[in-house]
């Protein structure tokens, strides 16, 4: 069996148990949603984080700006009859269902818009710090967009908002959303390993592994951060739009969970193997099924069962999953091993 | 015709230390050309100066007719005029054929080519390149498994990927196998002669520069200290004594 099949099979196999998922284990339809979500998570932040070398602890402010503006959109274009729905109020109708999706569409459309703006208006600025100096950087802008959340009164402040019931029964939502985020996690997913292949791809490569010689070489440096920067807020606005619609009610904590997604964001690429594709996938499915099994059967301890798993990792499988296969079996990677490339010897004989 | 590169009382100091006092040289269009002198004389520091690395304190640079003193590192780079480092870099954990790859030019670079694949003549190019400095075996192998010498050499590939006009280059020949030295003057030579590419090279090994350049240029304490072609400066006694310790 040639790559290529066995990845079309890989790919046809992933495809078909996430499109029958929902159907299979209907009780999980949530967590199975979130487990796409984690997915794009740890792909994102991989793209800055394990590709170019850029460890980014404020990707959470994409995310929220998601959640903030897809809502506001849907409380202020179609609900501004019915009132503000605020968690003070009483308000959240129950919308017909073009209303609805409309309100919806447009909201992600417009949170991506102003995710990309943010990115590439921030990006310009603090992507020029870099190693330390970038991750605390980003630490703060995270903490900062939380506190201006919390404090601005036309998105709730600090009591938060409602995003609209979604129609039709409870839990109608959870299967739409389930799709919705395989969908955006496997369009991530494809759209990071087209990326990858391409002059960008080697180019945040190059940054990582030495941008001054990046730069020396006259490589666009601040171009391509920008670029990457504003592909992950791309997605991260979208998931957070629509985890915001999934989760009904938003606030600081909700939509800037720092310490909650902002880590684990960085936990998962690092447990996959940062600076792969599949890393970050098999990384984020570890974490969110162990994490959801801990919550089920060592309720009271979870957190530190966690803590427990993320010291195993970082002792025993410091390269992360990806890095530890690659470096068991590097001949199934493509790493070439043949002694013979290695120890040739150089020869600069004559070639005219 | 104007000089390639010109290079106008120059002063750089860090602190205290005076690395260049007012050093001015000329590049012509075409020829090898020689930076020598003692260790911290300032050859580096001068090199730094001339691509960007720091701002100078003092004078000017001039690249093509072109004021560059005020430009930064890429924007320097993309005019054509390159460096390699005395400390060798290459990227690490990329493949020996994507470090060349991703040294094209990267003068016109919009949003399109930033996410297009690599046509096959870009790879063809490079794997031509690799023969050229005899690395083609390795092509697959990540740069920082190439030891010193090897990654010496990518380096120099990687500089003739971006097809530069003017090549600074810090010490070549350094931690080369001594065997292969020659063929790499050879090689030198050849980029100069057959690819057109002007070299203004720093080195230790008398032997090779001597063998290289048409004109050399003498630094010692930061100051300008000898120039002329190479049977003059083996000669100059002022120069003799600055390799040797006189006073």
């Amino acid at each position: 069996m040639t790559d290529a099949t066995r990845n079309l099979l890989l790919y046809a196999l992933i495809g078909l148990i996430g499109l029958l998922a929902p159907y299979l284990a209907p009780a999980f339809r949530v967590q199975m949603a979130l487990l796409w979500m984690m997915i794009l998570f740890a792909l994102t932040w991989d793209l800055g984080g394990g590709q170019m070398g850029y460890n980014s602890f404020g990707n959470i402010v994409f995310f929220g700006i998601g959640c903030y503006v897809a809502a506001v959109v849907q409380r202020d274009l179609f609900f501004a009859v019915g009132g503000q729905p605020q968690a003070t109020g009483d308000l959240a109708t129950v919308s017909p269902l073009f209303n609805y999706f409309n309100g919806f569409a447009v909201g992600l459309a417009l949170a991506v818009i102003i995710a990309l703006a943010v990115a590439a208006a921030l990006g310009s600025g603090i992507l020029g710090l870099r190693g330390h100096y970038f991750a605390i950087c980003t630490l703060g802008v995270g903490v900062a967009a939380g506190e201006i959340a919390s404090g601005w009164d036309y998105i709730g402040a600090g009591s938060g908002m409602v995003a609209p019931i979604f129609p039709g029964g409870p839990g109608q939502n959870a299967i739409f959303f389930y799709y919705f985020f395989f969908a955006l996690a496997a369009i991530c997913f494809f759209t990071l390993k087209w990326l990858y292949g391409t002059r960008f791809g080697l180019a945040i490569n190059a940054i990582r592994d030495d941008e001054d010689k990046a730069e020396a070489m006259g490589i666009h440096t601040t171009r391509y951060k920008t670029v990457a920067w504003c592909v992950a807020a791309f997605f991260l606005a979208l998931a957070g739009g629509a985890f915001g619609h999934l989760n009904n009610f938003i606030d600081r904590e909700v939509a800037f969970p720092g310490i909650t997604f902002g880590v684990w964001m960085v936990l998962m690429a690092i447990l996959g193997g940062q600076g792969t594709l599949w890393g970050p996938v098999i990384g984020a499915t570890i974490f969110h099924a162990t994490q959801e099994l801990f919550w089920t059967y060592f309720i009271g301890w979870q957190r530190v069962a966690l803590g427990l798993l993320i010291v195993v990792i970082v002792v025993f499988f410091p390269l992360g999953i990806m890095g530890w296969l690659r470096s068991r079996w590097p001949e199934r990677f493509g790493e070439t091993v043949d002694l013979e490339a290695r120890t040739a010897p150089i020869s600069l004989r004559e070639t005219r | 015709m104007t000089p390639i590169l010109e290079v106008q009382d120059v002063t750089k100091a860090f602190g205290g230390v005076i690395a260049n006092d007012g050093i001015t040289l000329k590049v012509p269009q075409g020829p090898i050309i020689g930076l020598i002198g003692p260790n911290g004389s300032g050859k580096t520091t001068l090199f730094n100066s001339i691509v960007g690395y720091h701002p100078i304190d003092r004078g000017s640079i001039w690249f093509e007719g072109r004021e560059i003193s005020r430009l930064r590192v890429p924007q320097i780079a993309r005019l054509g005029l390159l460096r390699t480092f005395q400390q060798t870099r290459i990227y690490g954990k990329m493949r020996c054929l994507e470090n060349m790859q991703i040294s094209v030019p990267h003068v016109h670079e919009g949003l399109r080519t930033m996410l297009s694949p690599y046509p096959p003549e870009v790879t063809e190019r490079a794997e031509g390149l690799l023969e050229f400095v005899g690395l083609y075996p390795k092509r697959h192998l990540r740069g920082g498994e190439l030891s010193f010498g090897q990654q010496k050499l990518l380096e120099l590939a990687m500089a003739l990927m971006n097809q530069p006009k003017l090549l600074l280059l810090d010490e070549p020949t350094a931690g080369i196998n001594p065997v292969l030295i020659n063929s790499l003057m050879e090689r030198l030579k050849r980029i100069n002669a057959d690819l057109g590419v002007t070299l203004f090279v720093i080195e230790h090994n008398m032997r090779v520069i001597m063998n290289l350049a048409q004109h050399i240029y003498c630094l010692a304490h930061g100051q300008l200290l000898a120039e002329g072609p190479p049977e003059e400066i083996q000669t100059d006694q002022q120069v003799i004594d600055a390799y040797l310790g006189a006073r």
